[in-house]
């Protein structure tokens, strides 16, 4: 790495520890940002490594927080006792079975969206292009429907996750904590796979499936991986998610479709699909026009969401930073040599 | 006992009840068959798979409902939803879906995603979030010692339903654009090179599923209820009935369609209403891997 690399890091490192303090009335929504910036990174990886598009990522978003949920209540008390709206609010957690109960439940979220992932990849991952992203489609959908008529887990009313035990800013830090060290351990773990011979395997799958199973890759294996590595971070991102936002709720919170689930691939074609720092990039502008500009809008917003896939895909299809990488070579290329 | 138990032995009791309950669904198929077939028209001849087809189709329904509020009558809103669907398809065509056709596909998935979010959440910017319906008036038949009811209604779109599929048949093998629109799916070079303006039957070809649509989302307004957010459901049953049933042949896409129907209906009384999108999505699923493992033992892959 040159001197330059590392001096970016180094700035990049030290706002991203600095930014909760310098801004401490939106360390929950810097909070959310690294959240959007894991959502962004972890569509990307079929979306833009592999060409795959799957609509129905946030199956696993949901997933890992009602996962992270159920063992964080669930080893103290009776789950259903404690969604049971007659029972609600008599169950309380002591701080050190908080913080116990979230580390297990940080630790459960992310097996459960793995292990959904190797199961709905297993079936799905044989199929193709169209096929796969149509069956992906209801995937969201249906893990809602399901939550909300689990009763067990609250069912339609949701889930009122155990409050944090300390005081309001604390709280904030400690889920900005969470969300940037997730959102930099996604980044971290994708640039190394993306680096290695999976990430060589992912793009020979995007650039032409048949030949690259003709040299003998074994692409449904390398896919269902790849969906599995996602869905890790995703669960992961809905864990902290649900305790960042203290109530679940099946189909606007765990499994929205509607919000989440098209603001990922929103911001990860908005960034440039297929490249390491787009969808971070993607994140970071969707997530701030967002914050400026959402409430003026006036609930045309989710209509606004639509408009700006459409335009995006048909008018600026590689994204800020393909653009940009198309439009200055010499940046780009010289900052690649400086890596090898 | 469980809920599902007692309503499966409800049939028991009541044969009767079976029948209405599968008769619902067939009559409601006839209209899935409408939406994959212009689906299957779309596929085959511009290589797109259409997310956006469940909304045009409640799009339709809304539509339907809106003219019906002008006071037109419930049968006229069923043409007048379908052109004005055919003008918007034609809109979106010359807008947006003719940069995408001819491209890769994942270009015009993301594409028809993005039109489909686009118009689910016009809906209900529009309309509200409400579950709506168009009540035809027409009453029902009593039949089987008046325990089972046949909805007149139901039985009226299960006609237009089949006339409206006969009639894009026979305008598809007998009229000069329709010979234009299979030249154009069968090989779009060998169609230019002789003269076939494919750009204008891709529009057309995308305009009157539009239409299609529109006359399938009218009728579903009139024998069922609709919401901004069913399109999906629709479209995945679209997609299955059409990988089912192949891109070429309209009476195996009548009979998946009616099949899904009953199918559908059949678990929603079982299981309770919320599950209907589930089985439908559980369905597809089930035929998308079946169709994949059998093409695999001959080492093909479903394309």
């Amino acid at each position: 790495m040159s001197a330059r690399r590392w001096a970016l890091h180094g700035a990049l490192a030290l706002l991203t520890a600095a930014a909760p303090f310098l801004l401490p009335a939106l360390a929950v929504q810097l909070a959310m940002l690294w959240i959007m910036v894991t959502l962004a990174l972890t569509w990307d990886t079929l979306g833009g490594q592999m060409g795959y598009n799957s609509f129905g990522n946030i199956l696993f978003f949901g997933i890992g927080m009602y996962a992270s949920a159920i063992v964080q209540v669930g080893l103290f008390h009776d789950v259903a006792a404690y969604t049971d709206p007659a029972g609600s609010g008599s169950l309380t957690f002591t701080p050190r079975e908080y913080y116990l109960g979230l580390a297990a439940g940080l630790l459960a979220a992310p097996i459960a969206a793995t292990l959904a992932a190797l199961a709905f990849g297993a079936l799905i991952l044989g199929l193709r292009g169209p096929y796969f992203a149509i069956a992906t489609l209801g995937l969201g959908i249906a893990g809602g429907e399901f939550a909300a008529a689990w009763g067990y887990v609250g069912g339609a009313s949701g889930f009122l996750m155990p409050v944090f035990p300390g005081e309001f800013g604390r709280r904030a830090l400690f889920f900005y904590a969470l969300a940037a060290s997730l959102g930099i351990a996604t980044f971290a773990a994708l640039r190394w796979l993306y680096g290695r011979r999976f990430g060589l395997a992912l793009n020979a799958i995007r650039d032409d499936e048949d030949k690259a199973e003709a040299l003998g890759l074994p692409t449904v294996r390398v896919k269902i991986a790849a969906w599995a590595v996602s869905a890790f971070f995703l669960g992961l991102a809905g864990a902290i998610f649900g305790n960042l936002n203290g109530l679940i709720e099946p189909r606007e919170v765990a499994f929205s479709g509607a919000t989440f689930g098209v603001w990922m691939v929103l911001m990860a074609i908005l960034g440039g699909k297929g490249t390491m720092w787009g969808p971070v990039v993607g994140a970071v502008v969707f997530h701030v026009t967002k914050e400026l500009f959402w409430t003026y809008l006036l609930g045309w917003q989710r209509v606004a969401l639509g408009v700006l896939i459409v335009v995006i895909v048909l008018f600026f299809p590689l994204g800020i930073l393909g653009h940009a990488r198309r439009r200055w070579p010499e940046t780009f290329r010289a900052r690649v040599e400086g890596a090898a | 006992m469980p809920a599902p138990m007692t309503n499966l032995l409800l049939f028991l009791e009541a044969p009767a009840l079976l029948v209405q309950v599968l008769l619902d669904g067939i009559l409601i198929g006839a209209i899935y068959a409408l939406a994959a077939y212009g689906m299957a028209l779309v596929w085959g001849v511009m290589n797109i798979v259409n997310v956006v087809q469940g909304e045009l189709v409640i799009l339709g329904g809304y539509l339907a409902i809106m003219f019906s509020g002008l006071g037109v009558s419930a049968f006229l809103t069923v043409p007048l939803a379908a052109a004005a669907l055919f003008a918007l398809g034609w809109v979106m065509y010359a807008g947006v879906v003719f940069r995408v056709t001819g491209k890769d596909m994942f270009v015009s998935l993301l594409a028809t995603f993005g039109l489909s979010i686009l118009i689910a959440q016009l809906i209900n910017q529009i309309w509200g979030a409400d579950v709506r319906s168009l009540d035809a008036e027409l009453g029902s038949w009593l039949i089987l010692d008046s325990v089972v009811t046949i909805s007149r209604a139901r039985v009226a779109a299960l006609a237009a339903a089949l006339v409206l599929g006969a009639a894009l048949v026979v305008f598809l093998r007998t009229s000069r654009l329709g010979r234009a629109i299979r030249a154009t799916a069968q090989n779009a070079r060998a169609a230019r090179a002789l003269g076939v303006d494919t750009d204008w039957v891709y529009a057309a070809t995308y305009a009157i599923n539009g239409a299609i649509c529109g006359a399938a989302g009218a009728l579903i307004a009139m024998i069922w209820v609709i919401h901004p957010f069913a399109g999906l459901v629709f479209t995945i049953r679209a997609f299955a009935i059409v990988i089912l049933a192949g891109l070429g042949n309209l009476a195996l896409v009548i009979a998946a369609a009616l099949g899904l129907g009953a199918a559908e209906n059949f678990v929603g009384f079982v299981l309770g209403a919320q599950f209907q999108g589930a089985f439908v999505f559980s369905l597809l699923v089930a035929i998308l891997v079946w169709r994949s493992r059998r093409l695999a033992r001959s080492r093909k892959v479903l394309r």
